[in-house]
């Protein structure tokens, strides 16, 4: 994000490293979190004895359970660190974020969830491939899978280590590392042993730990201006330095007319890619009928939605009691807003409330980073066994136990990617990260599910066209765009190979995911399937010979 | 049972043949559950994004609009932005209250139906 603050650095000495009596609450508070689940997990792991309970849970959570599982699915490092972050400096334009990530979720109701639960079975591209040649579109969707996975997970890592570097100060690389490298070994192991059941048990306790963690931290900002909105923003709009512009649109968005593109680029993606993210999908499938996991939906938008609008609070709370200096001085693009108001709203630096608030919040965001990353990873090495390794390299000659010590070893593997990236991990804003997550999604993913399911001659190539079009275009852009190089924030803030204007790859890759999955199928010459997509049509909507 | 992904042919439970599916795909109450669904979910769908857009495209290009004040610091974008929440909410309510009312009965007929086919 290239946010519009440069004034704070050489203002404030650096807010880090807490002190060590500190430190010591914090790794107890998520040792407990980390013991606990693991304990879940093994305890998950045992009832685990089929491919269903490994990738689908055995089907057997409740909508309520699953719409907890669903809710800490999402609201990752993203919604929890990058929206407080995005808000505190940027005011208004950050609260874009909050409100495409939550209206998104009607188009997974309305249109995708109970279709897909009814007609799939473990994976994304099991209702992509339903009435296409497998082969091709299985390696496709895999594919896609597993790039918007990779997105995903380095949003957190990105927000994993700005937590480190508030906890542990700045320059401390050789910890950074250690930590990440226990995330992503701990997040492995949740996954190998525990599998879907286990997983989704660790996002409801997260979930809930989340939620309960920004609810204290709500009461406690609304609590400090006598529960007036009202003058919480004028406070922020005042310590922000830009008056009511702080609680308008376009401060960041408004600047000329690219960065107003940028800014719808942005709204398309985040409302058009919630349904077309695998880790998302799969969760459908770990609930008995196509009803509960319309009610885990609802159930999941009434939890982030509460979590969103409070995000209101934490993001402008963190702009009047915290300020844009204090928190780029620690994490330029403002990750650690969130932990650093939960100290402010305790009593401040040196506070001992301060200090059990700021451990507490601190070990929250890990818990729901450790989960999220688990979520990713496994839906991405079930995909891997699934579609790319059962279905195209053994061609289905294989069994599915084979199947499940496939997806266990392709845990490992990303895994060990998911640290690699953590430990390179950029100072971008983990919510503008998790943005090019959605794009991705939204282009590659999304208009092959909605063709799918409602387009009676959609074909193959419109299939293949689609998801490698909308996952070339997306991915090429972001490479060529200012979130790689040309700018302070970038990956390589040193070198300028960048052409593309916009940081969000949206408005041209998901139209373009959409016009290509029609000009794929009207050019192709084979023959429609309409015999099986008059089965599909009718699983969808029935639920009939459904898994 | 792995071989073929999801057809009916990778179904344990006596699974329904591809002719009894296309038998019920051109029934009348086929046709008519498939009306309800549609008619509910697709001019909802085009209604919310529209809705959201037009709210995206405000606060880019209506920017002394959206900030006009009405209440305190409590200005429009900030009201036209929990209305995105409100409507939210309310559709997926609504959709809730139609799907049990005028789909489940329909779609749990046809399922016992094409179940106890053979």
């Amino acid at each position: 994000m290239s946010a519009p603050l440069t004034t704070a650095q050489d203002t404030v000495p650096l807010a880090a490293a807490v002190a060590s009596e500190h430190r010591t609450l914090i790794i107890s508070l998520f040792a407990v979190f980390v013991l606990a689940t693991l304990a879940i997990t093994v305890w998950a792991g045992r009832q685990t004895k089929d491919a269903t309970d490994f990738y689908a849970g055995g089907r057997s959570f409740t909508g309520f359970q699953n719409g907890l599982a669903i809710s800490g699915d999402y609201m990752s490092a993203a919604s929890f660190l990058g929206i407080a972050g995005a808000i505190a400096l940027v005011g208004y334009d950050g609260f874009l974020y909050s409100i495409g990530f939550l209206v998104a979720w009607l188009v997974a109701l309305l249109l995708v969830a109970e279709p897909l639960r009814n007609s799939g079975r473990f994976t994304m591209a099991d209702v992509l491939a339903f009435r296409l040649k497998q082969r091709p579109v299985r390696t496709a969707a895999g594919t896609s899978t597993i790039v918007v996975s990779i997105f995903y997970l380095l949003a957190q890592m990105v927000g994993a280590g700005a937590l480190v570097s508030l906890l542990l100060g700045v320059t401390g690389d050789g910890p950074k590392r250690l930590i990440v490298a226990l995330v992503g070994i701990v997040m492995v192991l949740y996954v190998t042993i525990g599998g879907m059941k286990g997983t989704t048990w660790v996002q409801i306790i997260k979930a809930v730990l989340l939620i309960l963690g920004t609810l204290l931290i709500t009461i406690l900002v609304l609590n400090k201006f006598n529960w007036n909105v009202s003058s919480l923003l004028g406070a922020a709009a005042e310590k922000s330095g830009q008056g009511s512009k702080f609680l308008e649109p376009g401060l960041k968005y408004g600047v000329d007319s690219t960065s107003k593109i940028n800014f719808i680029s942005l709204g398309l993606a985040l409302v058009l890619g919630t349904a077309g993210l695998p880790h998302i999908l799969v969760r459908f499938y770990t609930v008995p009928t196509a009803k509960a996991a319309r009610k885990s939906v609802n159930w999941a938008i009434g939890i982030i939605g509460v979590f969103y609008l409070m995000t209101i609070a934490l993001g402008f709370g963190a702009a009047a009691l915290v300020g844009a200096a204090k928190i780029t001085a620690v994490d330029k693009s403002g990750n650690t807003a969130a932990p650093q108001l939960a100290e402010a709203v305790g009593g401040g630096a040196g506070s001992t409330w301060g200090a059990i608030l700021l451990a507490v919040i601190s070990a929250v965001a890990f818990a729901t980073i450790l989960a999220v990353v688990a979520g990713l990873t496994l839906a991405s090495s079930a995909s891997f066994a699934h579609d790319l390794w059962a279905n195209v390299i053994r061609k289905g000659e294989t069994t599915e136990k084979n199947e499940v010590v496939v997806a266990k070893i392709a845990a490992v593997v990303i895994g060990a990617v998911a640290i690699v990236l953590g430990m390179y991990a950029t100072k971008l804003n983990a919510a503008a990260l998790v943005a090019l997550a959605f794009a991705v999604a939204a282009s590659a993913n999304l208009p092959t599910i909605l063709y799918s399911l409602y387009w009676k001659g959609f074909k193959t190539q419109g299939a293949t066209w689609s998801i490698y079009g909308g996952l070339i275009s997306a991915v090429v852009l972001v490479v060529f765009s200012p979130v790689v190089s040309g700018s302070p924030e970038a990956l390589f803030s040193g070198s300028d190979f960048h052409w593309f204007p916009l940081t969000n790859p949206g408005i041209v890759s998901i139209p373009l995911g959409f016009v290509l999955g029609w000009l794929g199928t009207v050019l192709s010459r084979e023959e429609a399937d309409i015999e099986k997509y008059k089965e599909l049509e009718v699983r969808a909507l029935t639920g009939a010979g459904a898994h | 049972m792995d071989s073929a992904p999801p057809s009916s042919t990778s179904s344990t439970s006596s699974p329904p043949t591809p002719a009894s599916y296309s038998e019920v795909e051109a029934s009348t109450e086929f046709g008519q559950l498939r009306r309800s669904y549609r008619n509910f979910t697709f001019p909802v769908t085009v209604a919310f994004i529209a809705w959201y857009l037009l709210y995206v495209v405000l606060s880019s290009y209506a920017d002394s609009f959206m900030g006009t004040k009405i209440v305190g610091n409590i200005n429009v974008a900030f009201v036209l932005g929990l209305a995105q929440f409100v409507t939210t909410f309310l559709i997926a309510w609504l959709y809730s209250r139609y799907a049990n009312a005028k789909l489940d009965p329909g779609a749990a007929a046809l399922k016992s139906r094409l179940e106890e086919a053979e």
